[in-house]
């Protein structure tokens, strides 16, 4: 006889099953291109179509896709690296046609350099900002003890 | 003094950036294509599979519009006679790529709604589309009289846009044509 737990344990594994099931199922259904059965073919495809943006969706890759658009770009890659162009070629190809913003990750160069900088420039604003908070809460604390021995030699 | 002066600053300066952020358009991208050579493609006529439709009317000395435009597209059907009034009244001929669409159901669109083109290319695959970057129907290139692509507009075409943004470019590519 099962208890209450063992049955829940069984229930979310199943309701798990069933999730990863519909994932893969919708994963292997987007992509309609043949592999190549040559790792270095397949894995440059499988690279490039998860750093071309799908430029009607924006936030998804082409890889992600379901839009016409996004078939199409897949098989176009799929041609050029049968073709045996290198990734470079492929992306250069993209970029002349749909401009950087096709490229999932943006290129550094003059216009997003302040993209790129953020990040650091933000950590160091907020290290600046906690270690001068941590100055004066030094100061406070000096502050405290000296007002404690003043007690004591009252 | 600088406790109140800083934030305050920090706050007006992140309005700045998020209403010039908000107010800009995500889903329009300036073409890398402005500027240069409008891409050549070799097409089957969308009227007639055994005529080839090619980019040389684009390169005839004279200002073109190229309009990408499907069935499957909303605002294709929206900008549809706005186009067939400039067929009337605008000097500018218009040829089309018929992109990712069934040929029966875009000849019969033609036939209902009219037909404001001087030639349609059919492409069925969305090959030649790629070339020329087309992400979003409708679009509508400018082309000038020596087949260099002068702008691009994504979205229907209408009057205030026509009035602002074609006709001045128009004007100029011709004063500046031989």
């Amino acid at each position: 006889m099962m208890n209450a737990a063992s049955r829940s344990m069984v229930r979310a594994s199943l309701f798990g099953l069933m999730l990863s099931t519909l994932f893969a199922m919708s994963a292997s259904a987007i992509d309609t291109e043949t592999p190549f059965n040559d790792p270095i073919l397949d894995a440059r495809y499988d690279k490039l179509i998860h750093e071309l943006r799908c430029m009607v969706c924006l936030n998804g890759t082409i890889a992600d896709s379901r839009v016409d658009l996004a078939a199409d770009l897949r098989r176009e890659v799929h041609r050029m690296v049968a073709d045996g162009q290198t990734e470079d070629e492929i992306k250069t190809f993209m970029q002349q046609r749909y401009g950087d913003s096709i490229l999932y990750n943006p290129p550094v160069q003059p216009n997003t350099w302040a993209l790129w900088a953020a990040p650091t420039v933000f950590l160091l604003i907020g290290l600046a900002v906690v270690g001068r908070i941590v100055w004066q809460r030094r100061n406070l604390v000096v502050a405290d003890e000296s007002s404690l021995h003043e007690e004591d030699h009252a | 003094m600088w406790k109140y002066i800083l934030p305050v600053g920090i706050f007006a300066a992140l309005i700045v950036v998020f209403t010039i952020g908000l107010n800009r358009d995500p889903t329009s991208f300036e073409s890398p294509l402005l500027g240069k050579p409008a891409p050549a493609f070799t097409l089957p006529s969308l009227e007639d599979p055994s005529v080839t439709v090619t980019d040389s009317p684009l390169r005839n000395n004279e200002v073109t519009l190229f309009n990408v435009w499907a069935t499957w597209c909303s605002g294709c059907y929206q900008e549809h006679p706005f186009l067939m009034e400039l067929k009337r009244t605008s000097d500018v001929p218009i040829y089309s790529l018929n992109w990712n669409d069934e040929r029966d159901a875009a000849l019969k669109w033609l036939n209902q709604l009219g037909n404001p083109y001087a030639a349609t290319a059919f492409d069925g695959d969305g090959r030649v589309a790629i070339d020329w970057g087309v992400y979003g129907a409708p679009e509508t290139f400018l082309i000038d009289g020596r087949g260099n692509v002068i702008y691009k507009h994504i979205a229907p075409l209408t009057a205030d846009v026509w009035e602002k943004e074609f006709l001045p470019r128009i004007a100029q590519a011709k004063g500046a044509a031989p």
